[in-house]
């Protein structure tokens, strides 16, 4: 078990190098630069501004230098916000993305295994109907049109909750629940086809033929089977959500994380554009690592050793 | 067993993440009992609240409520003393002799001459990349030492005592009392700078300002707070307690608050009215309308094979339909422009007419003429670019005159999109036939628009079109003391730029406002700037 979890962690380190490496020669590929704006500039002053964040030197030393301070883990300053360092940038809004994310995957799981677990248990009749609707209307209706609908009849019509903003729990239902609707309609859909397929097998006949009711049936044996599909959904839907939506953020005007990820890229902000890919990635890679952890505790037939004997 | 104690395990992790992360939300209460508080709202976070580093409208509609330079600029565009008591100009013009009056800062330090001499040569300190040194460089020695052709001992700025400042300028400039109202020109504490080159990252201790209202928080990306000022010299006229920034970026969403009452304001410099709402605020009679010196044209590459063409050129400028534009497309309320100076700048209304908008005969005849300097047969072998970063209101304007060219002047129009950094480049390196490019004013003179054409290789002219008889006009205007005279020079000087056409002009901005009952002192004044101090709130 440590072999593997060590093995993995290697393979992390080179899946990062491989994406600083990428992620530095797309930039630089692109053209523009982060001082570009509408009034040129003087050369003079360019010249200056390259030369304070050392983008004057010859790409091999600035690809050396990225990949220092991508192991120190320190990006250095941002060059479109000044006086701000991209650390701070990250450690300031990252927590409210979290926040967010955990409150959207609470609602799309519990919500989505609800309706899943439903649906299944009353397969072709009206409950499988009403449940399929609402997860096919769920994947299929985009978050920002829900996110636009909920702010204006909610917010602004019925004056329920806050429109927008960040101050308080209030403030977090709407968007949590834009950013979850269309995860939860997945989940929903996944447990209730894998529902399906247990509830025919032979243990749970079994388990039915002794007398136990359905719904403990339900608890105690076909849905620790069924979850599986939703545990591999999981790792990279958890990265997804923390690190924050830039539509949802836009809509509600919260201080987020997934903001950075896409301005930064049209600000041409380097120092952040490597922060931030850097930080996704490793939440994306450990998200998959214990994801795939938990698949060793939840179904004992995978052998995490990698299928040697 | 086992189970039980995974699921625990979870809970406890949860909890803890959901305890440590939390909402942010701090309950402190909100509306004290007579405290007077304007809610406003930016599109974004302000790349930089120090004064010489700052570029963008909106950090400097702050800027212009936190510090306060020597002079301000009410909304009727009337200069007024601000830490100045008093201005004595030398007969030549060249020399400004600043008294400043009994101010402090926000940190109980005197407000002296020596803290504008520092913040005026740290935005020409070549190190310091000020993006807008050149605003400074009216005054003597300010180019040549920001460039690193000269000294800073050679510049013209200079403390004489705590309580006069004297500037010395290379030529009479007559905008000089606007300029040092400008945010750029600011003070800053010498003192506490000095200590601290990040002081002005974040609201705090170090953040010590002189104007009307203090900075009382930054949550970087979620809102700016600002409270009226206990030091500065004339709050007794500051009539609001705090004032409310809340960075909102879709203006979707910052009209609904506006309808919900969470908003005072909405409208440039702050989050604009969304496009789509200017109908049902113009119907309700609550939309109010401002010229603005900015301009939104088409800029030629006289470089390019067709474009050379003096007479295409005019061809293509006048075959415009602008008012048709504004009515259907932008429906701002924008003025057709008719030259590359706003006819809201000072003096420009006397300005001659260049063309009649939308003069398809005149246009066909310069069409024609033009083919045959070139040796095209045909109107439809003319194949145009017209480049565009992508945007939607871009798009739609530039669909709009596509089919205006193609209908009435047969001419083949293809629309080159790409983002915007790689399209300012493409701008800047020639590649392109037919370009947009939008210009707002940073003072109220012809010469903040006419600039960019002296010569070729000046970075914001990008048509490669120069001329000797405009630079000898441009020159002429520099060095004239009376205002009258100058300003026939600069209006000639506008003549021979169009009467060549390297630019179409298409429309003057209007600024577009609604606001709050009961709140009075926030209209723009024609730079598009909102004068902080000024607002009133009547409840």
């Amino acid at each position: 078990m440590i072999k593997y979890i060590f093995k993995r962690l290697m393979y992390i380190l080179v899946a990062l190098f491989v994406i600083v490496s990428l992620t530095f020669f797309l930039m630089r590929i692109a053209p523009g630069s982060p001082f570009a704006s509408e009034k040129s500039l003087s050369p003079e002053i360019e010249a200056a501004l390259q030369a304070e964040y050392g983008l004057d030197n010859p790409w091999y030393v600035q690809y050396k230098d990225y990949l220092i301070s991508t192991a120190k883990f320190d990006f250095g300053e941002s060059m479109k916000y000044k006086g701000r360092s991209t650390n701070d940038m990250i450690s300031e809004s990252f927590p409210i993305s979290l926040t967010l994310g955990i409150e959207a995957m609470i609602l799309a799981v519990g919500l989505g295994v609800l309706i899943g677990v439903v649906t299944a248990l009353y397969h072709n009749r009206f409950p499988d109907y009403l449940g399929t609707t609402i997860a096919v209307l769920g994947i299929s209706v985009p978050s920002f049109i829900l996110a636009g609908l909920l702010q204006y009849f909610v917010g602004l019509e019925m004056k329920l909750l806050p429109i927008s903003g960040w101050n308080g729990f209030a403030y977090s239902i709407m968007p949590a629940l834009a950013i979850a609707i269309t995860h939860m309609g997945f989940i929903a859909k996944l447990v209730r086809s894998s529902m399906l397929e247990q509830n025919s097998s032979e243990y749970v006949k079994m388990a039915r033929a002794k007398g136990l009711g359905k719904w403990t049936t339900v608890f105690k044996h076909t849905l620790r089977n069924a979850l599986l599909p939703v545990v591999t959904y999981l790792g990279p839907l958890f990265a997804g959500v923390i690190t924050g939506s830039f539509i949802i953020e836009q809509i509600f005007a919260i201080p987020g994380l997934g903001k950075y990820f896409v301005t930064s890229i049209t600000n041409r902000d380097y120092t952040v554009i490597m922060g931030t890919t850097v930080f996704y990635s490793i939440i994306l890679l450990f998200a998959v690592l214990i994801v795939d952890i938990i698949y060793g505790f939840v179904d004992p037939r995978i052998n995490l050793k990698g299928g040697k004997k | 067993m086992k189970k039980n104690f995974l699921w625990l395990a979870i809970l406890a992790a949860l909890t803890l993440v959901l305890g440590a992360c939390g909402f942010g939300g701090d309950k402190s209460s909100d509306d004290k009992s007579g405290e007077k508080t304007l809610n406003l709202a930016i599109a974004s976070e302000p790349p930089s609240l120090n004064p010489q580093l700052a570029t963008d409208t909106q950090s400097g509609s702050i800027l212009n409520g936190v510090f306060e330079g020597l002079t301000r600029v009410d909304d009727q565009g009337k200069v007024e003393n601000a830490m100045a008591k008093d201005v004595k100009v030398s007969d030549d013009k060249l020399t400004y002799t600043f008294t400043l009056r009994d101010a402090k800062w926000s940190n109980g330090d005197q407000v002296v001459a020596g803290d504008f001499e520092y913040a005026w040569k740290w935005a020409l300190e070549p190190k310091n990349a000020s993006q807008y040194s050149y605003i400074f460089y009216a005054i003597k020695g300010a180019e040549a030492y920001n460039t690193g052709k000269g000294k800073v001992e050679d510049v013209g700025i200079k403390a004489i005592d705590d309580k006069t400042l004297e500037v010395t300028l290379n030529n009479p400039t007559p905008y000089f009392l606007e300029l040092t109202a400008f945010y750029s020109y600011m003070p800053v504490n010498k003192k506490v700078v000095e200590k601290n080159d990040k002081w002005f990252a974040e609201a705090g201790d170090n953040y010590v300002t002189n104007g009307p209202y203090t900075l009382k928080e930054w949550k970087h990306n979620d809102s700016v707070t600002l409270a009226k000022s206990d030091t500065y010299w004339d709050k007794e006229n500051v009539n609001v307690d705090k004032i409310n920034v809340a960075m909102v970026e879709s203006s979707t969403t910052a009209d609904r608050m506006f309808q919900s009452g969470d908003l005072d304001f909405l409208g440039a410099p702050f989050q604009s009215i969304a496009l789509d709402k200017v109908n049902s605020y113009k119907k309700d009679k609550s939309l109010n309308i401002k010229d603005t010196a900015a301009i939104y044209v088409y800029k030629f590459n006289t470089k390019d094979d067709v474009m050379k063409n003096k007479n295409i050129r005019k061809a293509l400028t006048l075959g415009m339909d602008r008012q048709g534009l504004i009515d259907n497309v932008t429906k701002g309320e924008q003025k057709p422009a008719n030259g590359v100076v706003p006819k809201s700048i000072n003096g420009w209304d006397s300005q001659t007419t260049f063309f009649k908008d939308n003069d398809m005969t005149a246009a066909k005849e310069a069409l024609q003429a033009g083919m045959k300097e070139l040796g095209i047969k045909d109107a439809s072998d003319i194949k145009v670019k017209l480049s565009i970063n992508t945007d939607e209101a871009h798009a739609a304007i530039a669909q709009y005159i596509q089919e205006g060219w193609n209908k009435n002047l047969g001419i083949n129009v293809t629309i080159d999109n790409s983002e915007w950094q790689v399209y300012l480049d493409k701008v800047d390196n020639g590649d392109f036939q037919v370009a947009r490019m939008g210009w707002s004013g940073d003072y109220n003179d012809a010469t903040t628009f006419l600039d960019q054409y002296t010569t070729a290789s000046n970075g914001n002219n990008q048509t490669g079109w120069e001329s000797k008889e405009y630079q000898t006009l441009m020159a002429k205007a520099q060095k004239e003391t009376n205002d009258e005279t100058r300003l026939g020079y600069l209006q000639k000087a506008e003549q021979v730029l169009m009467a060549d056409y390297p630019v179409a002009p298409i429309y003057d901005y209007t600024t577009l406002y609604v606001v709050k009952d009961g709140i009075t002192g926030m209209e723009p004044d024609v730079l598009g700037n909102i004068n902080l101090k000024n607002v009133k709130i009547s409840k």
